[in-house]
């Protein structure tokens, strides 16, 4: 035995009152769309969540953790059978990662059914919200429709009357066109459903000029939210007819891709990077230290997912297997979130509080989404009534 | 009036599109008789190279040229290394082998430029719109896009037509074993012919660039539709491909811009929206079924 093995070995004896089962990496499966217009969605997720181990060493909440990250391309399909791999060559019992709910909606049924705890860094489609929650299921992001409730209030506070919305014609699209309509106190003028898949939307643009609405609602997330608000621009809508959004479809990416074009859009988003809280000021720095761009908010989401898990860890003492004792500490959601204080609703959903926000030209004469105020506190989901764990 | 105007116009853009991406795949498929999935990253590589030339030179012109010509020296690299060996393979090797340079295209870009999307500036003299008649606006860039579209589609009629190249494809796609046997140099023929699809396919990536966001896998996004041109026109005929594109083109439009309406008149707002997307979403395949069924080779084959 050499005098490292015997000083390590010496240290595991100290620290025998730990369970030997927290020696072994507790296995994380990330399944997570990296291809595609998508792609840099759950790139910055991933990166997050990677940095959020490394500053704890390789740990999560004490624990040694090993991720297993595979690329969804956005396809259901192709989500499920990665699932299906992880649980049943790799053992893992703990899986995170996806961004889209379309794919969300073939996982997480299947990895609930096998016993296993999945927790959302960002999709939070509707009909896992309510009636089919689930106490091993978590989302640390928010629950789709209120992303977009968000919005509503937002284009209410400004007193807009007269809407136009659009969205992609798959579960988060619908539950983005539900959520706005809930909290928008004017009219909609039309509900227009595009393709997730879709790359022109001259005909869209065409429909909204002709109906002469006094704002215009959109979700399109990733690559179709850079085609739409760049279009919306080029067909000289921009100037005409004021945009409301919620964060996803103008994030920090999209921002530098359509540059002056977002100057003036409404933004609203549960966090941003320059809220004031001493956790999101470490995350930023460290965040740009090691990857040299402003993190997006989806960033956010998947250091703070990765936090929510050291949390539950750190509560079962890396114990993964006895998942209601997992889920029990994962609820307590002990962190420093970098959105300020977090806590779970009882649909395993986050509590958030809302703010709007607004592109300006920095001193440095770059464009910053800068918060503006906040839109609603402590705001719940609406099918968290419906929830009966 | 002018609602129905502009979604027409619309319409015959994004026909304009198509057909130069259908009319490169179909001349390669109708000539050599290989189906090359990678078509979609061709134009992908178009898109990228014009657009990285844009942000370093800022002129769009020579963007432009760098993108047609990247793609089709690309492309001709491609026939002479890979394609080349699979012209005596049967189907469903070229279609696994042009798969895998797909993969390889789109992780080459990721590792060349990243994930995150390029941006393109429409260029100075072709920005804002202008007043066609009456009140139909129209964006000037879209209006360069239909008259770049037409003026390849004649250019390619007068090249097929009216030159010695265009008499060697119009004869291999009659019969190609007979050109080879009057002692054509067949392999130059298909290497210039292939370079000539890919530069197609870059011009659209080059116009496409402006107005879509050049990014990884945009090439698979436009590819199932491309298809779906080369089977309604006739897979082989660059006739049927101009008709084809013009058809799905416009007709997806059409569908896209006024089915919710006239959903509308039968049921509930909301409803009627979901639906009509959905519907206008199938509408082109469902055209491509009928069509199918009526005329099994496609509106206007190549031979017979």
């Amino acid at each position: 035995m050499t005098l490292k093995g015997f000083v390590s070995g010496a240290a595991f004896a100290l620290l025998s009152y730990a369970p030997a089962m927290a020696q072994q990496p507790v296995k994380i499966g990330m399944v997570t769309t990296l291809s595609g217009p998508g792609g840099y969605l759950g790139a910055d997720m991933r990166d997050a969540f990677n940095l959020a181990i490394e500053m704890e060493g390789g740990k999560l909440g004490g624990v040694p953790v090993q991720v297993l990250v595979e690329d969804d391309a956005l396809k259901p399909g192709q989500g499920k059978e990665i699932a299906e791999r992880f649980m049943k060559t790799e053992r893992v019992k703990l899986l995170t990662g996806i961004i889209f709910s379309n794919v969300a909606g073939a996982v997480v049924p299947d990895v609930l059914d096998n016993g296993g705890v999945y927790v959302s860094p960002n999709a939070g489609p509707s009909n896992f919200a309510g009636k089919e929650c689930h106490a091993n299921y978590f989302v640390v992001s928010w629950q789709n429709d209120t992303l977009h409730e968000s919005a509503g209030q937002n284009a209410t506070n400004l007193g807009f009357k007269r809407a136009v919305v659009l969205a992609p014609n798959y579960q988060a699209g619908r539950d983005a066109i539900s959520g706005f309509k809930r909290f928008f106190k004017g009219e909609v003028l039309g509900e227009i459903y595009t393709r997730l898949d879709q790359t022109d939307f001259a005909p869209e643009m065409a429909q909204v000029r002709a109906a002469k609405p006094d704002v215009v609602f959109q979700f399109h997330p990733g690559g179709l939210g850079i085609t739409f608000a760049r279009q919306y621009q080029q067909a000289g809508l921009l100037e005409t007819i004021p945009m409301v959004v919620a964060s996803p479809s103008l994030d920090s990416v999209i921002l530098k891709a359509i540059g002056d074009a977002a100057l003036g859009i409404h933004i609203s988003s549960h966090w941003n990077s320059d809220l004031p809280n001493a956790a999101n000021k470490e995350f930023v720095a460290a965040f740009q230290k090691k990857y040299g761009r402003i993190p997006s908010y989806y960033a956010s989401q998947g250091y703070d997912t990765a936090r929510a898990i050291g949390a539950a860890l750190k509560g079962t003492g890396g114990k993964v297997d006895d998942t209601k004792a997992f889920s029990d500490a994962m609820r307590k959601a002990d962190f420093q979130s970098v959105r300020g204080d977090f806590k779970f609703g009882p649909n395993n959903h986050p509590i958030n509080d809302w703010y709007s926000l607004r592109v300006e030209r920095a001193s440095d004469g770059n464009l910053a989404i800068v918060t503006k105020a906040k839109i609603l506190e402590n705001h719940s989901d609406f099918y968290a009534k419906d929830c009966k764990m | 009036m002018s609602l129905l105007i502009e979604q027409a116009l619309n319409g015959v853009q994004l026909g304009f599109m198509l057909f130069l991406l259908a009319a490169g795949l179909t001349l390669i498929f109708g000539i050599m008789g290989v189906i090359n999935l990678a078509h979609g990253s061709l134009y992908m590589i178009g898109a990228f190279a014009m657009a990285w030339v844009a942000n370093v030179t800022g002129s769009f012109l020579i963007a432009a040229l760098a993108g047609l010509l990247t793609a089709g020296a690309i492309g001709m690299l491609m026939e002479y290394f890979i394609i080349r060996k699979l012209y005596t393979r049967d189907h469903l090797d070229q279609v696994l082998a042009t798969f895998g340079l797909i993969l390889f295209f789109n992780q080459l870009t990721v590792l060349l430029f990243g994930r995150q999307p390029l941006f393109v500036q429409i260029p100075g003299f072709l920005e804002g719109s202008i007043l066609l008649f009456g009140d139909v606006r129209y964006p000037v860039y879209r209006i360069a896009i239909i008259a770049a579209g037409l003026l390849t589609a004649i250019g390619l009629y007068l090249l097929i037509a009216r030159t010695r190249l265009g008499m060697l494809i119009r004869a291999g796609a009659a019969n190609r074993d007979m050109v080879r046997a009057l002692g054509v140099d067949i392999r130059l023929l298909y290497t210039v012919l292939f370079g000539l699809g890919a530069m197609l396919a870059g011009l659209a990536g080059v116009m496409a660039g402006p107005i879509l966001s050049v990014q990884v896998g945009m090439g698979e996004q436009v590819l199932i539709l491309t298809f779906v041109v080369v089977v309604i026109g006739g897979v082989g005929s660059v006739r049927g491909a101009f008709v084809g594109a013009m058809i799905v083109g416009v007709v997806d439009t059409m569908l896209r811009a006024f089915l919710p309406q006239a959903f509308r008149q039968l049921m509930a707002g909301p409803d009627a929206d979901a639906l009509a997307a959905g519907f206008s979403a199938m509408g082109v395949y469902m055209l491509m079924a009928f069509v199918l069924l009526v005329k099994p080779k496609g509106l206007l084959p190549a031979h017979g």
